[in-house]
């Protein structure tokens, strides 16, 4: 599939679903469910927000949502307390399939997530959005419902109002620009279509979430996009504009990590995948430095990405939703 | 969940003590609205919405009439919101209006903050909650199943702030072809306001300017803000009497650009407050004497800007209205606050219309950033509000 169609055909703004009423007679029609997945660690001043504004504007007046939890990483704040004192399903991370122990990072309660929660689709948006706003939701799920070869819709952030120049840059965050967007263009150039890859907003089809491995850490989405592009193609992969996020900005040294954390997923994508042949044993560690009265100093800090199977190979997964 | 029935709120229309009888369930029941409610402030109070610079959070406003369903659902050419819930007989024209202007920039951060106890964000007491009450109220009389025998007009007051000068209401009132019987002025808080009259006043601006090429060897040559301060002196020997009551605010001042130079600009805030019109104009005389006096001594230049005046006015303590908010506000366990008022009223005033301007909960650190407002207390306001409407409706608050 080209770049340029898919952008014309696969792109969309969140004004395009503006129409709420529509949009929830075409998902009764379908009889779609619809769950929303908002995986949290101390997230006490923003959950509360997130939680009303969606049970008010898409459970109360236009029934899109069938269900909003919160899946929590053991918050040491008040999160979890909030979240259920406006109504939200509050799950402890841990409770979930607790037989398969616990690892920590957002993609483990993602994967827990598609055992736990009841829907066909299941929206993920995180905690820590400043400005929340129904769009957040149904920008993602839309597309999903109104196109059936649609599997896997991704959130972008970009303000398409006035302009100065006739062309601007597309607003990938920095680990996109500097990372994310050479890997793809080196490997899989057809992804480099999507303007914020490591968005941590998507709305996915339960047929699919349950059949690609999650890696537990910062290369969950990387690791989804590669995934879904190779099995489905591009033409299962959507991207929705909602315009703006505001969010806390991340020093420099933690997006290091976060680099270290998804290049360790993406080599082993493409590994795993055929594309680049066998890797040697990759380290763990990220070193990074400081000065510490003008002598440099090592920090050495170990990340490493576990991953999670697919769900569908969990006994219990099947068990509970019936597949033999 | 807790619904005023069918026969309960046909009850109500028999005497005034089944509306005071109804209000707890009324305040029980609204709490199912709680979602709607805190999503509609959060949504409100996170558009910046200075004044005369209201439009977006006029368009959401407009958005929320149109889904409610309301009739003739439109901004007018002052930038107000308007929606009509017709009444079953359509009798007399109810409005109730919140201002949509906040004293904060459009510059300032309005994210809001919720918390299981209460709601933290620029302006959400003054008056984002005011407003979200104004927008749910169609959704909550459903809910109630209340449907009012007159007509309610909703609206979203621009230019109401300090400069705006009550602009939009006042506009609506000069120029709507729609009779309005009575007002409601909804503030977010406190709980327990209840103003029925308004006070006289003057708000207005002391500009005093000294020139870069000023001559310095003069008298007085010290610059704006010594100046000023020599304004300020005389302006607190004016003699007030005690009665009527009057008084002169000096709210905020602003001058100068850094520590080593002298300044040339000085900007003080005032407002007069009295029950007397004459007091008033007393009192603005001698500040116009006052302002002479000190720029002929300093050769400053000195101006006196007033851009907005209230005249005293409203109904009695004895009036029916106010007797009904304040025997509602009894019932509710809400100690009734008097408070003369400089809001939304004297607009009413000034077409005789009786109104009040009551608050919906308690709060604190009021016109700040961190200006908070508790939920709990918010059903009881509303409680408050419904069974002031249904007292209005049944006739129970006519002067007649």
């Amino acid at each position: 599939m080209q770049i340029d169609s898919w952008l014309a055909t696969n792109t969309f703004h969140h004004s395009n679903f503006w129409d709420l009423n529509t949009l929830v007679q075409e998902k009764q029609k379908q009889n779609l469910k619809i769950s929303l997945c908002i995986p949290t660690l101390n997230e006490e001043k923003t959950i509360g927000k997130e939680v009303v504004i969606f049970t008010s504007e898409l459970v109360q007046r236009y029934p899109l949502l069938d269900e909003i939890a919160v899946i929590d990483s053991a918050s040491t704040d008040q999160t979890r307390e909030v979240a259920a004192a406006f109504g939200a399903q509050v799950y402890l991370s841990r409770d979930i399939l607790p037989g398969y122990g616990e690892q920590r990072g957002k993609g483990e309660n993602l994967w827990k997530a598609i055992y736990q929660l009841q829907g066909d689709i299941i929206v993920y948006i995180d905690a820590d959005i400043k400005n929340i706003h129904p769009r957040f939701v149904y920008g993602l799920v839309a597309p999903l419902i109104f196109r059936s070869e649609i599997q896997y819709v991704k959130a972008f952030y970009d303000r398409p109002l006035a302009s100065s120049q006739g062309t601007r840059p597309s607003g990938g965050g920095r680990v996109t620009e500097i990372l994310i967007r050479p890997l793809f263009s080196l490997f899989f150039p057809e992804l480099t279509a999507l303007i914020q890859p490591l968005s941590g907003e998507y709305a996915v089809r339960r047929q699919v979430l349950d059949k690609i491995p999650f890696p537990i850490g910062y290369g969950v989405e990387t690791s989804h996009l590669i995934d879904v592009y190779h099995r489905w193609g591009l033409g299962a992969i959507a991207q929705t504009d909602l315009d703006r996020r505001v969010h806390r900005n991340q020093p420099t040294r933690d997006l290091g990590k976060m680099a270290f954390g998804i290049l360790q997923t993406f080599l082993k994508r493409v590994e795993a995948l055929g594309v680049l042949g066998d890797l040697p044993e990759l380290s763990t560690t990220l070193r990074q430095f400081q000065v510490n009265k003008n002598v440099f100093e090592e920090i050495a800090l170990n990340i490493l990405e576990e991953e999670r199977p697919p769900m569908i190979d969990i006994p219990e997964y099947r068990e509970k939703f019936g597949i033999s | 969940m807790a619904d005023v029935t069918r026969e309960q709120e046909s009850a109500i229309a028999d005497s005034f003590e089944d509306i005071l009888s109804m209000l707890p369930v009324i305040r029980d029941a609204s709490q199912s609205a709680r979602e709607i409610l805190l999503a509609n402030l959060v949504m409100i109070g996170e558009i910046p919405s200075p004044t005369f610079d209201e439009f977006r959070r006029v368009e959401f406003i407009q958005n929320r009439f149109v889904e409610a369903g309301l009739h003739n659902s439109s901004a007018d050419e002052m930038g107000n919101a308007l929606g009509i819930l017709p009444g079953k007989s359509g009798g007399q024209n109810i409005l109730v209006v919140a201002h949509v202007d906040t004293v904060h920039a459009a510059t300032v951060d309005h994210t809001i903050t919720l918390q299981p106890q209460s709601v933290i964000g620029p302006g959400v007491g003054d008056n984002a909650l005011g407003m979200a009450l104004v927008v749910t109220l169609p959704m909550l009389l459903e809910l109630l199943n209340i449907e009012l025998q007159s007509n309610l007009v909703l609206m979203g007051a621009s230019r109401s702030l300090g400069r705006g000068d009550l602009e939009g209401l006042r506009f609506f009132l000069s120029n709507s072809e729609i009779p309005i019987s009575t007002g409601i002025g909804i503030e977010g808080f406190p709980l327990g306001r209840l103003s029925y009259n308004s006070i006289g006043m003057y708000r207005g601006e002391i500009i005093c300017s000294v020139p870069e090429e000023y001559d310095w060897t003069r008298f007085g040559a010290t610059g704006a803000i010594l100046t000023m301060n020599e304004v300020i002196n005389h302006i607190q020997e004016i003699r007030l009497p005690r009665r009527p009551r009057s008084s002169i605010v000096l709210g905020s001042i602003m001058g100068g650009q850094a520590y080593n130079t002298i300044a040339t600009n000085t900007v003080l805030r005032f407002e007069i407050r009295t029950e007397s019109e004459q007091v008033g104009e007393e009192i603005y005389h001698e500040m116009e004497a006052i302002i002479s006096e000190v720029s002929s001594q300093t050769g400053a230049d000195i101006k006196l800007d007033v851009f907005a005046r209230r005249w005293p006015g409203g109904i009695t303590y004895q009036h029916p209205l106010a007797r009904a908010a304040r025997r509602i506000m009894g019932a509710l366990d809400i100690q009734p606050r008097k408070s003369p008022s400089t809001s939304e009223l004297s607009a009413f005033i000034s077409h005789d219309i009786p109104a009040i301007t009551i608050g919906i909960t308690y709060g604190e650190h009021m016109s700040s950033p961190e200006e908070e407002v508790l939920i709990e207390p918010i059903f009881t306001g509303l409680a408050q509000l419904i069974g002031i409407l249904l007292a209005i409706d049944r006739g129970f608050c006519s002067a007649d």
